[in-house]
């Protein structure tokens, strides 16, 4: 019963959707405030995400007929629940039992919203949806190689697929190297710059996110401000020193989260957009490289071990 | 259900997304749109996000006199903005056809193709009317709410050019005429 009520108030409350939806429309203020301190001024106010995101909810909904438009209306939706429950995965406190964050199965969640974003585009038939999708699905397959091999790498020198075991066990040089990976692939898997392709908005107007309107447009934005909780808050508890105090843990875990979102922003900022076939070939030619190398490694001192 | 309301009407007024437009401009107003947004004026401060595509925008901005070529674009475009919305005309083009006055090559001005909110004249207008007439869009679009779009209001007239500039002043008068 005991271990019920935990992992319930694990996925519910704290790190999933009581604190997840207020996190990610916090981590998109920072952001954009980032982003226009950097550029010299002054930004959105605090509750700007909120109000977009009420203001889209309040507005028309399209009309969407047949099994197109069906699957055009679920992809938000299983993009935001995936993210939720990415986050909810994460072992923020100090495990109590409950479910035991699972390292593969996060990974699964974390990749659902950008197949969504993928498929929505194709759904919607807009010529820039496809493009950005096309993009998309390009982009997914290179940064992904990197940052499966960096997963791999931190999980087989520590000996363990478990999230919660890897935050509890010390960090190995390894793993920093691991974590670095991680980072270098996360302005892909967020659409920031440098890698802000598949919704490049002097190109192809909004990539897959074209024809979406209204409520489905608030549910696009609150995925991508959940994945950026849960991406962030994956790098944290891997860089997170082990805390017995739960308040403590959880404060490290949103000072560092944010400190991961200031980190990115500002070099978005200081970016410009690369073209697709500079950013494929940086993923496989230049960090492909380093990630083989950490797994391999990783790989050497395990068999020494 | 009342207080959801006046959420609503709160989120609108503080998040106005914008789709530019050019009906055929010379790019003068285009450049000042975006001098709004940039470090001297700032617009993202009342919550201003330019957006690439008309279905996430809340306000149509339209700059240029109106091209017979532009006029079933600017009907499109118009119909894949969601409601509410809401129109400015940027510049004494869209609101006079300006110079261009008794061009064959105009279908001018807006106003007779779409109902127009907010006029911002001048050419080009300042970037603090823009924002001014930005702001007063965004209150109509509050008001407005869920009542079918179209059902016009008398527009707003902003700007330091609104009344006493005797360019468009003349040209209006002759298109009334």
């Amino acid at each position: 019963m005991n271990i019920l009520i935990t992992s319930l108030a694990r996925l519910l409350i704290f790190p999933g959707l009581v604190f997840a939806v207020p996190a990610a429309w916090f981590f998109l203020w920072v952001e954009r405030k980032a982003v226009a301190r950097m550029q010299g001024r002054i930004g959105p106010p605090f509750m700007q995400p909120f109000y977009d995101f009420i203001k889209l909810v309040g507005k028309d909904t399209p009309q969407r007929t047949g099994a197109g438009g069906m699957l055009m209306k679920a992809w938000p939706l299983i993009a935001v629940s995936a993210a939720a429950g990415a986050v909810g995965l994460l072992p923020v406190l100090p495990a109590s039992g409950g479910f035991q964050g699972d390292l593969i199965l996060l990974l699964a969640l974390l990749e659902v919203p950008s197949m969504c974003i993928i498929a929505a585009g194709f759904s919607s038939r807009s010529i820039f949806g496809e493009i950005g999708s096309a993009r998309e699905a390009v982009l997914s397959v290179s940064y992904n190689v990197v940052f499966l091999l960096a997963i791999i790498s931190i999980a087989a020198s520590q000996h363990t697929f478990r999230l919660d075991t890897l935050a509890q066990l010390p960090a190995s040089p390894l793993r920093w190297l691991g974590i670095v990976a991680i980072l270098v692939c996360l302005p892909a898997k967020l659409h920031l710059n440098p890698f802000s392709l598949p919704n490049a908005e002097q190109e192809i107007y909004s990539g897959p996110m074209t024809e979406y309107a209204g409520p489905e447009l608030a549910m696009w934005e609150l995925s991508h401000g959940l994945e950026w909780v849960a991406a962030t808050g994956l790098v944290a508890t891997l860089i997170a020193p082990q805390l017995t105090l739960w308040w403590v843990a959880a404060l490290v875990f949103v000072a560092l989260s944010f400190f991961i979102v200031l980190l990115l922003s500002v070099v978005a900022s200081a970016t410009a957009r690369l073209q697709i076939d500079t950013t494929v070939r940086f993923y496989w030619q230049c960090t492909l490289i380093f990630a083989v190398l950490a797994v391999a490694s990783a790989l050497f001192m395990r068999l020494r071990a | 259900m009342k207080l959801w309301n006046r959420l609503m009407c709160y989120c609108r007024r503080r998040s106005p997304w914008l789709f530019h437009m050019n009906s055929g401009s010379c790019n003068g107003c285009d450049i000042e749109i975006i001098a709004s947004l940039t470090p001297r004026y700032d617009a993202e401060q009342l919550g201003v996000r330019l957006e690439g595509s008309p279905r996430h925008a809340d306000i149509l901005c339209v700059t240029g006199p109106v091209t017979h070529n532009a006029v079933e674009a600017i009907k499109t475009v118009y119909g894949q903005v969601y409601g509410p919305k809401a129109v400015i005309a940027i510049g004494s083009c869209p609101a006079t056809t300006n110079v261009f006055i008794d061009s064959r090559t105009l279908a001018g001005p807006l106003n007779l193709h779409i109902p127009v909110d907010v006029f911002v004249p001048g050419c080009p207008p300042r970037p603090d009317a823009i924002i001014l007439g930005v702001a007063k869009a965004a209150a109509i679009l509050a008001a407005r709410g869920n009542k079918p779009a179209g059902v016009a209001s008398e527009p707003e007239v902003v700007g330091e050019c609104a009344g006493n500039c005797t360019c468009c002043e003349s040209n209006a008068k002759e298109v009334q005429a």
